[in-house]
């Protein structure tokens, strides 16, 4: 589910027992990578010699750092950090997890202990022993997202004054609340199995944004407009803006770097008009999907029902399965979409939200088709599950969102291709009779085996006979993920692909959150129902 | 261990505050044991067992704040953490909305613990599921469920000599069963501080019943149609209107609450006279803490009498702007219904859809609570007082707060989870007429 707080401004929960800390100690390296090898080896030991067949050992420390304002004031400024060690092993052929913050050897070892004694206790009633694909170790390694500016190193002072700004602009330009964040994350993770891997990564995320809101009082009605940032896997260095980042058209949008202080003007501007724009006429249109906003749609609509542990019913209980049954994998000839529908995994994507260089299993990551001219040709799956699919190693889909939660699988970044024919945002409009661009995403809805669902959006344009030619509002389009697929007639070129994402993607029972980017150029699908929202209520 | 007791709490927060130098300084200490397993295609999956503690402190000099915390607690620790807030509340702005730490008071002890929810062990929790697994194979179905056992703690102190704990148990329970042939699927939550009402097995024969019955849906035109929806379907779809019960968003102007032309609806009656919204946290079935974490008394509040606005919840910051005492928000929510069994409110409708269970609900519209999401796991026609055949899952676009204008009969109210929170309420089933099904979806 995408969505757990997506788009929400106000201070997201915190994990229970994750603790604040100084900025400042935020630089501090931490326990350094020998310790860490230390403690680990100590841990592998433990579950070994109380009867574990494999163990991984995950030490974690996750700082977190969010400024959280409204109009002319901060409301709240954190830094967390999260230090403990979580112990993954089979033994008796079943899993068994144990966590703790008791970082010690006397603490890892006797964690190790429960861990073994979980799985022991399962053991007597599972079907099946796990079948783990092999992996290799790699010895002592490490990977670091490349950032150019440390958003921790970056006084606070200067995001403060940042955001400040942003909301003055806002009320200036005739918002009546504005609310803003800059989310930060900081993964120092070390990861240590039986099969031989040392794996110090270094991980870095950071989402800026804000919502505008603007109300008529006479109606009683309001309106909002967010922020068409993205949530990165980048530094500070994503706030710089540069030029050829720009996206023109009728509002600016943004690739690798993000003007936030330009955009706030323009949502002031929209927000306005969205007071008066006309509200839609529900039928059928043409739709005209920025990537602002189609990320959303692929995240709900491709990337979830292509996760292999959704398909075999490991999440029937939570998020649900998926209609993309084995079966149409198999056949070969599942047409999931149209010939332009070409969708790729990819974990090293550089920028996005998903790259790190070793899954949270020890498996080193990589790039693969998902749908290919519109077929259906493979999953994402992690080492428990390959060989259900034929395959003899992990795609690397394994993560965790924190030393106290298990690993499990996850959806790597899933994206669009661009079309392979020279085609322009423009040029795609001037095809339009009857459409409805739409900008920036919404409220988003998908059932349980993700066969229909329901999109809103942040700004939506009306196309009459090849022109833009007012605002609408109470815009959300219905479909059926098939139908709406096979419905894709035009997708622009590499000229205009931009990153979407997801800061938390929920899944999993205890729910744990994923952060994730999809990538796409705009895309025009033929066609599409969509209702109007407004109602009346009192 | 990572739960202490009141006194062993106590006196680590008298430790820990008597290193503060700052004008006001506040101390949470927060401990927590849990344990889980997940299962699916009748094996066991995941499992596992987490202990965590933690103290986090804040110190103010005037209106400026500092927060750190800490997972360490020798002295050298508990000084270097209060030391830190005081050096973060010397570099952050003046927060205009800093209110000043409530002084001391006495608070009831709740009901919120209990010894065997605290006792669970992994064998437990395995022998539990393995009930559950055998339900699902003798009724040739796959089993996918979820039981999770916490016990927690909270201890808070401050500078003005405030002290509070509190000691919670909560274990829930989920169970998703279908067919092989993917063409049915049940459905059945539970969520107790006692552990000794859970029973898997029975809970797990309700979810393969609806399996079975819902085999064979037949797909009919989406519309308006009079529901009956389950307590764990209430829970979810009311969820969001609990949450939005502030006096704060209302009066500026953007939350359902708010009134045409300034101010908030308190004192109107915005749904029907049936509807009876309450919190009490010495409710035996739903007890909660009877304190908040801004040290406020927690006590039975009523929030909708028989469809009247009663109550919003007004922050201290707030509820000083506009002259009013502060409310604190709802620590749990009971609605009232009647004594019809859901058997009795089946036979006495003429036409309607039966909801087992709603799914992925997300707001559309904030300012009309307008709520999209889709029926799941049980959808059936009932037609003059019974339950005619199962039907295909629907997506709905419809306000909670429309739907409680709209209702025609409540039933006995039972606890039940929120299926995305794991939040428990106690809730009756709702018949409600013109409910709003907007399309068909073949999820199964």
């Amino acid at each position: 589910m995408a969505g757990m707080g997506l788009g929400s401004l106000v201070l997201p929960k915190l994990p229970f027992g994750t603790r604040m800390i100084d900025p400042a100690e935020a630089l501090q390296g931490g326990m350094d990578v020998a310790a860490k090898k230390q403690l680990a080896d100590a841990a592998l030991n433990a579950a070994k010699s109380a009867g574990a067949s494999y163990a991984d050992v995950r030490i974690g420390r996750y700082l977190n750092q969010f400024v959280v304002t409204r109009e002319n004031r901060v409301q709240n400024i954190a830094n967390t950090e999260s230090f403990g060690v979580g112990i993954r092993v089979i033994a008796n052929g079943s899993w068994g997890f144990a966590a703790t913050n008791d970082v010690t050897p006397a603490g890892v070892a006797k964690t190790a202990a429960k861990a073994v004694a979980v799985a022991k206790a399962n053991a007597k009633i599972i079907d099946t022993p796990v079948q783990l694909a092999p992996q290799k170790g790699y010895g002592e390694v490490s990977w670091k997202t490349p950032i150019v500016k440390n958003v921790f190193e970056v006084p606070l002072k200067e995001k403060i004054d940042l955001l400040l700004n942003v909301n003055g602009i806002a009320m200036s330009g005739g918002a009546n609340f504005v609310n803003s964040a800059l989310l930060a994350i900081n993964e120092q993770k070390y990861f240590a199995s039986t099969d031989g891997s040392y794996i110090d990564q270094d991980i870095h995320r950071l989402y800026p944004n804000f919502n505008v809101t603007k109300i008529d009082k006479a109606s009683g009605k309001f309106q909002t407009r967010r922020s068409l940032s993205s949530p990165v896997g980048m530094g500070y260095e994503y706030l710089m803006p540069r030029p050829e980042d720009k996206v023109g058209g009728i509002v600016t949008r943004y690739k690798d770097r993000y003007d936030i202080l330009e955009d706030v003007k323009n949502a002031a501007a929209d927000v306005t008009q969205k007071i008066t724009a006309k509200s839609v006429e529900p039928g059928k249109y043409d739709l005209v999907l920025d990537p602002s906003h189609l990320w959303l749609t692929i995240h709900e609509s491709v990337a979830h029902p292509t996760e292999l542990d959704r398909v075999l019913g490991y999440e029937a209980n939570y998020a649900g399965t998926s209609f993309l049954s084995l079966d149409k994998w198999k056949s070969g000839n599942f047409h999931f979409g149209s010939k332009l529908m070409n969708i790729v995994a990819d974990k090293l994507q550089p920028g996005s939200l998903g790259a790190v260089g070793y899954d949270d299993e020890g498996v080193k990551c990589g790039k693969w088709d998902l749908v290919k001219d519109g077929v259906l040709v493979n999953y994402q799956a992690i080492r428990d599950q390959a060989h259900i699919i034929g395959l003899n190693a992990s795609q690397g889909c394994c993560y965790a969102q924190s030393w106290a939660d298990v690993q499990f699988q996850r959806m790597p970044n899933v994206s669009l291709q661009p079309g392979k024919a020279r085609l322009s945002v423009e040029d795609m409009i001037k095809d339009v009779k009857k459409g409805i661009y739409i900008i920036g995403d919404g409220s988003f809805s998908i059932d349980q085996q993700r066969y229909n669902f329901q999109f809103g959006g942040q700004i939506f344009y009306e196309i009459k006979d090849g022109k833009i030619v007012g605002m609408l509002k109470d815009v959300a389009y219905q479909a059926t993920n098939q139908e709406f697929w096979n419905s894709l007639v035009a997708v622009a070129d590499e000229r205009d692909y931009r990153l979407g994402g997801a800061f938390n993607d929920g899944k999993g029972q205890p729910g744990q959150s994923n952060a994730v980017s999809h990538g796409s150029s705009t895309a025009r699908f033929n066609g599409v129902n969509v209702i109007n929202t407004a109602r009346k209520i009192g | 261990m990572a739960i202490l007791n009141k006194e062993e709490a106590q006196k680590l927060l008298k430790k820990a505050l008597s290193y503060s130098k700052a004008d006001e300084c506040e101390i949470f200490l927060t401990g927590s044991e849990a344990g889980n397993i997940r299962y699916a295609r009748n094996s066991v999956s995941t499992a596992g067992e987490i202990g965590r503690l933690s103290l986090v402190c804040s110190s103010s000099f005037g209106k400026k704040t500092g927060t750190a915390s800490i997972d360490e607690f020798d002295d050298a620790s508990l000084e270097k953490v209060v030391r830190r807030s005081e050096e973060l509340a010397q570099l952050a702005p003046e927060n205009p909305e800093h209110m000043p730490l409530l002084g001391p008071r006495e608070f009831p002890e709740s009901i919120t613990y209990v010894p065997a929810t605290a006792a669970i062990t992994p064998d437990v929790r395995a022998d539990a599921v393995a009930k559950s697994i055998q339900v699902c194979k003798e009724a040739k179905l796959q089993a996918a469920g979820f039981l999770e056992n916490t016990t927690d703690f909270v201890g808070m102190m401050n500078s003005k000599g405030l002290f509070a704990y509190n000691k919670e148990t909560d274990v829930i329970f989920t169970i998703t069963t279908r067919n092989e042939e993917g063409t049915g699927s049940g459905y059945a939550a539970r969520g107790f501080h006692d552990v000794t009402k859970l029973d898997t097995f029975s809970a797990t024969k309700i979810a393969a019943t609806k399996a079975n019955g819902s085999i064979g849906a037949r797909a009919i035109e989406p519309g308006k149609y009079t529901v009956i929806l389950e307590p764990v379907a209430v829970a979810y779809m009311l969820e969001n209107m609990f949450f939005g019960l502030d006096a704060r968003n209302a009066d500026e102007g953007r939350s359902f609450m708010s009134k045409p032309g300034g101010g908030n609806r308190l004192g109107e009656q915005l749904m029907d006279q049936k509807v009876t919204i309450y919190s009490d946290p010495f409710h035996p079935e739903l007890p909660s803490s009877t304190w908040n974490r801004d040290g406020q008394l927690m006590e039975k509040r009523s929030w909708i009498d028989k469809g009247v606005v009663k109550n919003l919840s007004y922050s201290r910051y707030w509820a000083e702007k506009k002259n009013v005492s502060p409310v604190p928000g709802p620590g749990n929510i009971i609605m009232e219904g009647g004594t019809e069994s859901l058997a009795d409110m089946i036979k006495n409708t003429e036409k309607g859809i039966l909801v087992s269970r709603l799914w992925y609900i997300r707001m559309v519209d904030p300012q009309t609570l307008l709520l999209t999401g889709l029926t799941r796991d049980g959808t059936f026609y009932i037609e003059n007082g019974e339950v005619k055949f199962p039907v295909k899952n629907f997506r709905f676009n419809e306000s909670p707060v429309i739907m409680l204008n709209n209702v025609e009969a409540l039933g006995k109210p039972e606890r039940s989870i929120s299926v995305e929170s794991y939040r428990s309420y106690l809730v009756p089933p709702i018949k409600a007429r013109d409910f709003t099904f907007t399309s068909l979806s073949d999820a199964v």
